[in-house]
């Protein structure tokens, strides 16, 4: 085909340098037209932690709080409920929390809180991301007799107890995630931040 | 149905070849596919205009992820691409800058086609389809331009779409239902940022899918007009293939490549340095919101459609000025019959038509220029001339098909009545700016006149064809 | 045909020249002289901004976090010192919020007859110049509602925040011909010919707290702020350009002998 004087490689060469040039080239344009696509400054401002006070919630009742657009679940438990949760350990999954990704060091305890009155939780399902409903009723007809509180799940029926923590044989695999939270003061919580030294 | 033409390639790609025509449509159109090995500067802008497509599409792409069609957020949602979403001035610059490169490289690429009358020798379907491009185009960028809803995106829109109002007895109810709305308003901004999608991303890559597969029907014309198939066969890559062609893979793909490199320099100079291009490619007055209760002192299109722009002002009538302004763009559609002079290339033309093509690209820059300014009574009338040369431009082609036999004499006093007429006819003694610029400016267009039709009668050299020769040149 | 074309070249640019010079009846505007890059001038920019301009006018698409972020504040620095506004929740507003004003445009509406625009595209919009002597060109007209009118905006809604620092000014229409040079502590900014013979110019009638080079700078953050807001990425735009165009010359000479490569064959 090509005639005989062709110098095979340097065009093999200098073919391997424009593709690699222009290929980085490709790369380099192609970055911000992908992190185009990543949260804005808009949406990492609607990220920022969210002050709330629990002066609002009343005994054995659940808030919702939006925190990055998720649904943070914050409930004043009663004594009854606390009571409860010890005895349903050899019922659930990871009684004792020990996977770590779930809730921050200070929530890995058998209240999975810093405060044993108060639970703060993501309120999205670990199976695949509905919001399971506040089911705080002892023995609902639906539940069964051995339930004493907790969250279903509609979507595919997962049950979690008043710590958040995953039942048996249930689709979901792991306790319902604990957002970091610190208390402000007695009655105030920040979502968002571990501790005040992180605060601005 | 004919068959396939056998094939040899093993493995993967045998298996696909076997049943999807990949290598076969890939030697048709490019490793096969011999172009005039004489491509010289102007044969790059075709190349570049599919990159500018592409860039225009992946840019309009992901604006639109962050774009809001409403008039409530439209602008808003601009801003916060320009300053939230990570990348997102960048990516708005491409777009905008893309914009107006487009319309450079396009305008450059079309007249490539009329020096070396690439329009000739039965591609004039090809000049067809690639004018529907350009119209297609005119339409995406009209409606892009809204998409900011800026002062300029808003008035600018509002006076286009008014033209329709023009229009004999329907012409309320048209620019009514173009609108959408008894104002521009909402309604007309979410038609607009649908068809800015669909036109680009749809309509677009299909005519420019049948403008190539016309060129590569017909062959590629080149600076000399010389059609290689014509010529003797046989070269090192092929016995059969013309011996001026070379294969457009690799030999003109490594050269576009440069051409890309060149082009891209320039591209990322303008989205880096002066993305505003000194208000030319963004105009000032849109970084003020769309407001329908107050127009800017001054309005004006974006630079790729002033020179239409002008010729719509020139003429007083505002439904004979819409007519003029878009007869201006069919005008361009009836090339390939006005110029039917069988020699192709304007190196082996008369030095007048080569002066009447010259001419003609200053008379497009002037008539741009002129629809950037303030209406003056100078530059009315330079308006005004400048629009008379650019029709007459099309006449003086068709007299030049002929030059050996053609009586220059008789056009020339023809076409001078014609522009004295029509002088006549709209002179006022009474404006007295008016009426004096019409005297002075009566120069330019006695002058191309004289150019193109006298010079040509009575300088024997202006009026002399060069033998084309069988071969391509260098 | 070069002495054609030279003939349409040069009869053309005659008959334009004379053209160009007609038109152009524009309020001559001072030089701004401003830096974006310097971040203290910014940041001093934003202090009065948010101090005696945020009252009316909101840069609504600028959030508080992306101007730290821009002058090497921290966050906590800014929140300290720059937010003294509240969001339409009447909560003080957050780093992350856009800095957008209490007072609602209705409101405003009322008292100034026009609603006080969003200046975040105002450098953009005006250019830094405009604003710079803008703000300088302020004086006493007790025909107007708010006692102020401005030679670069005429018949301006605004009232002259600033006075204070600057003091009054006032017209003053000269008729002596030629009337020139530096107008002392009173800027003469603004001044423009109305009658070949006629100059008016601002002079001072009452001096403010500061010196009129200290009013000057202060003008001149201000104006840093808002062209340094209107468009954020022009701080980082030029730097990351020049590696572009740097790389586009490799990928261009590599390219280049590439195609001289292949073009052996041809040639």
């Amino acid at each position: 085909m090509a005639n005989s004087g062709v110098d095979k490689s340097r065009r093999r060469f200098l073919i391997a340098a424009t593709s690699v040039v222009g290929g980085a080239g490709t790369v380099a344009l192609a970055t911000p037209f992908l992190t185009s696509m990543s949260p804005s400054a808009r949406a990492l401002a609607a990220g920022a932690p969210v002050e709330y006070g629990l002066g609002k919630v009343e005994a054995g009742q659940q808030v919702r709080v939006k925190w990055r657009g998720k649904p943070v679940w914050v409930v004043n438990r009663t004594p009854e409920m606390v009571k409860g949760l010890a005895s349903l350990n050899d019922r659930l999954k990871d009684p004792d929390s020990n996977i770590l990704t779930q809730q921050p060091e200070y929530a890995k305890n058998l209240y999975r809180s810093r405060k044993e009155q108060y639970l703060v939780l993501v309120g999205i399902c670990t199976h695949l991301g509905c919001s399971p409903s506040y089911r705080p009723e002892v023995a609902p007809a639906d539940l069964g007799a051995d339930w004493i509180g907790g969250w279903y799940c509609p979507c595919h029926g997962s049950r979690f107890d008043l710590a958040g923590r995953v039942y048996k044989n249930v689709p979901a695999g792991s306790n319902l995630e604990v957002p970091p939270y610190y208390f402000k003061d007695d009655s105030t919580i920040v979502i968002g931040l571990n501790d005040a030294k992180e605060a601005v | 149905m004919a068959d396939r033409p056998a094939h040899n390639y093993k493995g993967f790609l045998g298996w696909v070849e076997d049943r999807f025509p990949m290598m076969e449509t890939w030697n048709y159109h490019l490793a096969q596919y011999y172009a005039p090995k004489n491509f010289n500067f102007w044969y790059f802008f075709g190349s570049l205009a599919i990159l500018v497509l592409v860039i225009q599409i992946v840019s309009g792409l992901f604006l639109a992820f962050n774009y809001k069609p409403d008039a409530a957020y439209a602008f808003a949602s601009v801003e916060y691409i320009m300053r939230d979403v990570p990348g997102g001035w960048f990516i708005r610059y491409m777009h905008s800058t893309g914009a107006s490169a487009f319309f450079i490289v396009v305008y450059l690429h079309m007249y490539r086609a009329l020096i070396y009358g690439s329009y000739k020798g039965k591609r004039e379907l090809i000049w067809l389809i690639g004018m529907a491009i350009y119209v297609v185009l005119m339409a995406t960028a009209f409606m892009g331009y809204l998409l900011p809803w800026g002062q300029m995106s808003y008035w600018g829109a509002q006076v286009i779409i008014n033209l329709f109002n023009t229009v004999p007895y329907v012409g309320n109810e048209l620019s009514t239902w173009i609108r959408g709305d008894f104002v521009l308003g909402d309604a007309t901004l979410n038609r607009f940022f649908a068809l800015h999608f669909f036109l680009p991303a749809l309509i677009l890559p299909a005519l420019v899918f049948v403008h190539i597969v016309a060129l590569h029907a017909v062959g590629s014309n080149n600076p000399d007009g010389v059609e290689i198939k014509q010529g003797p066969k046989g070269n090192m890559w092929s016995p059969t293939a013309p011996t001026d062609g070379i294969p457009f893979h690799p030999y003109y793909t490594v050269k576009d490549i440069v051409g890309v490199a060149v082009f891209l320099f320039f591209f990322f100079a303008i989205v880096f340095f002066s993305p505003e291009m000194g208000g030319y490619f963004i105009e000032k007055p849109n970084f003020e919101p769309a407001n329908a209760l107050k127009t800017p002192l001054h309005i004006a299109p974006v630079w790729y459609f002033t020179p239409f722009y002008t010729v719509l002002r020139a003429v007083p009538d505002p439904w004979y000025g819409t007519l003029a302004m878009f007869s201006a763009i069919i005008v361009l559609f009836l090339l390939p019959w006005l110029d039917q002079n069988p020699i192709k290339s304007w190196r082996y033309r008369t030095l007048a038509h080569k002066a009447n093509l010259i001419i003609f690209a200053l008379v497009f820059i002037v008539l741009g220029w002129m629809g950037v300014e303030t209406v003056t009574p100078v530059y009315k009338e330079l308006g005004t001339r400048m629009t008379e040369i650019y029709f007459l431009f099309f006449i003086v082609i068709w007299v030049h098909s002929r030059p050996a036999t053609v009586n220059y004499l008789l056009w020339f006093g023809l076409l001078l009545g014609l522009v004295v007429g029509i002088d006549l006819w709209r002179y006022n003694g009474e404006v007295k700016d008016e009426a004096h610029q019409i005297l002075v400016q009566f120069i330019w267009p006695l002058a191309y006149l004289a150019i193109t039709l006298l010079l040509p009668a009575f300088v024997s050299k202006w009026n002399m064809e060069k033998p084309v020769p069988d071969r391509v040149t260098d | 045909m070069k002495k054609l074309l030279a003939g349409i070249v040069l009869s053309t640019a005659a008959l334009f020249s004379q053209v160009l010079l007609a038109s152009g009846d524009t309020v001559p505007l001072d030089k701004a002289n401003i830096d974006v890059h310097n971040q203290e001038s910014v940041i001093r920019g934003a202090k009065y901004f948010v101090n005696y301009c945020m009252g009316c006018h909101s840069v609504a698409f600028s959030r508080y976090n992306r101007l730290a972020a821009d002058t090497g504040l921290t966050d906590k620095q800014v929140q300290e010192n720059l937010i003294f506004t509240s969001g339409k929740d009447g909560e003080m507003s957050k780093v992350g919020d856009n800095m957008v004003n209490a007072m609602r445009p209705d409101d405003v509406e009322e008292g100034f007859g026009a609603a006080p625009p969003d200046l975040s595209l105002t450098g953009r919009l005006r250019g830094g110049d405009w604003i710079y002597s803008y703000l300088k060109a302020f004086y006493v007209d007790p025909t107007r509602p708010m006692g102020v009118n401005n030679t670069v905006f005429p018949n301006v809604g605004m009232p002259h925040v600033l006075w204070e620092l600057q003091g009054w000014q006032k017209l003053e229409k000269n008729c002596t011909p030629a009337a020139g040079g530096e107008q002392g502590k009173a800027a003469a900014d603004g001044a423009h010919a109305e009658a070949p013979h006629c100059t008016e110019h601002l002079v001072n009638m009452k001096p403010g707290k500061i010196s009129g080079p200290e009013y000057n700078q202060i003008v001149r953050d201000i104006t840093a702020f808002l062209v340094y807001v209107s468009e954020p990425a022009q701080l980082h735009r030029k730097t990351i350009g020049i590696f572009v165009l740097l790389f586009m010359v490799l990928f261009g000479v590599v390219a280049y002998f590439l195609k001289k490569e292949y073009w052996k064959d041809v040639h």
